[in-house]
């Protein structure tokens, strides 16, 4: 690649940072480049980000429809799977499916409900319900608006 | 305890390249990026159909975290500790000792919860490697190689990060250098890495590592959209796009760094032929952006043509047999050198 060729395509994915790459220069010297991103990169990393919002919504309807809890709207949320909130609950796989459902999720005491909300870093009156509307995940948790 | 290294902290494309750069560059041993990833062996192929992450298959540009420090260190004769603790307590306890010898200590982290990194890579992604540098009060101060300069994260948050869950567990690996020689032979590093690339890339007998790992993919690659269906035929192209493209792989994994390096150890070992080798590995890493420029067209459904994984499935093996040509030639040289 030439230097003149690093692409400068920006839509702020790395919030303002550019990266190295490495292109040569006229004489034929490998030199560094500093770049924003480039096209086919940004649109595969939208890819998963969508993805992610995609898995999200679809949990929030569950949990909507009365299908699930809101806990598995949140370990969604946190981009976790069954394996990972076991680990950070310490709790086994079959009770974390128990506690899916939303009989068993409304008679959850008040200590369980305590520990999901801080393996879910929220407070435990957020936890109780899900967002009305759907939601990005990296606006949700982190504060980051995609541009378009 | 308090104590804040003094330590020249210097971006770099990929971060263990960075991470073990800087390391370096502290003990009186200044070498550039491509030479780190070179004498590391950092290049390779990876594609493991059998391993799936988030349920797509595992592709992968380099080898497993962590080895790129230990050969480069190795190869200097350089002494090293690297460390893992079931402990988190002691964990934390060690690095805060270490620093406060004056030592900075790398260390493997998932990103999801590292608070200074751009927001829309915190994927729950293991295998990032960062350099403590100070501590204040429960700061800790971060030499981070995709950073522009030293940031911040509290202890908690780092400890959360160490011990990140997922696939790949860092576990709380935790790597500093014990003592460098005065002097070490670089020649014969180069040497070494660069055996060992070609010997990653051209020999291992299994059908999805190095050059085999490509064929393997291109062979997959055109059944996806009958066997999978568009849209996950899409997912998992994008995933093999995304690893290309990661921060630091100058999108075409890592192909023009490579090539960087090989123009830099021509001149260091005087072997102009070293350099006619580099100039083939940047037509290499032009066509895996074409290929990336391809697969993106793919997913916006811009594609022209009728068949375009059957198309790419052929962009992919024209890059493996080019690659295969030019590691041929970089083998048979280094034999002789």
């Amino acid at each position: 690649m030439k230097k003149e060729d690093v692409p400068q395509y920006d839509e702020n994915l790395l919030n303002g940072i550019k990266e190295i790459q490495y292109a040569v220069d006229k004489n034929g010297n490998y030199t560094e480049v500093k770049s924003p991103g480039w096209e086919p990169k940004n649109v595969a990393l939208k890819q998963a980000l969508s993805l992610v919002d995609e898995i999200i919504e679809d949990a929030r309807m569950q949990v909507n429809e009365g299908k699930k809890s809101p806990i598995f709207f949140y370990m969604h949320l946190k981009q976790m799977d069954l394996q990972i909130l076991k680990e950070e609950s310490g709790l086994p796989k079959f009770i974390l499916k128990r506690h899916f459902k939303p009989k068993i999720f409304n008679k959850l005491s008040e200590k369980t409900l305590n520990k999901y909300a801080k393996v879910f870093g929220i407070s435990t009156e957020e936890l109780m319900k899900i967002p009305e509307k759907p939601v990005k995940a990296l606006e949700y948790n982190f504060g980051f608006k995609l541009q378009n | 305890m308090n104590n804040i290294i003094d330590f020249q902290h210097k971006m770099s494309a990929h971060c263990e390249n960075g991470v073990t750069g800087n390391l370096l560059r502290f003990y009186g041993i200044e070498l550039s990026e491509p030479m780190i990833f070179g004498i590391g062996s950092g290049l390779f192929f990876f594609y493991m159909p059998l391993i799936k992450m988030n349920g797509i298959p595992v592709t992968s540009f380099r080898p497993l975290p962590g080895v790129i420090f230990k050969r480069v260190t190795k190869r200097l004769g350089i002494d090293v500790n690297v460390r893992q603790y079931k402990n988190q307590i002691r964990a934390a306890e060690e690095v805060d000792k270490l620093i406060e010898q004056n030592i900075p200590v790398g260390m493997v982290v998932g990103v999801y919860d590292l608070t200074y990194f751009p927001p829309a890579y915190r994927f729950r992604f293991n295998a990032h490697n960062i350099i403590a540098v100070g501590k204040e009060n429960n700061i800790y101060y971060i030499s981070d190689p995709i950073m522009e300069k030293i940031e911040q994260i509290n202890a908690e948050d780092l400890l959360k990060t160490r011990y990140a869950k997922g696939t790949y567990k860092p576990k709380g690996k935790m790597y500093y250098i014990k003592h460098v020689p005065e002097t070490y032979d670089i020649n014969s590093a180069i040497v070494k890495g660069i055996k060992h690339t070609c010997r990653n890339m051209l020999n291992i007998p299994f059908p999805y590592a190095g050059l085999n790992g490509i064929k393997t993919l291109a062979k997959h690659v055109k059944k996806w959209p009958d066997k999978l269906g568009e849209r996950k035929a899409k997912l998992y192209l994008g995933q093999v796009v995304r690893m290309q493209e990661e921060i630091g792989t100058g999108g075409a994994g890592f192909r023009f760094l490579y090539a960087a390096f090989l123009q830099e150890a021509s001149q260091i070992m005087n072997k102009p032929q070293l350099n006619d080798i580099s100039g083939q590995m940047t037509e290499v890493g032009d066509l895996w952006r074409e290929f990336g420029v391809e697969a993106g067209r793919i997913f916006k459904d811009r594609y022209s043509g009728s068949n375009p994984y059957g198309e790419i499935s052929k962009l992919l093996l024209k890059i493996r047999n080019e690659e295969e040509k030019t590691f041929l030639n970089l083998n048979k040289l280094i034999k002789n050198i």
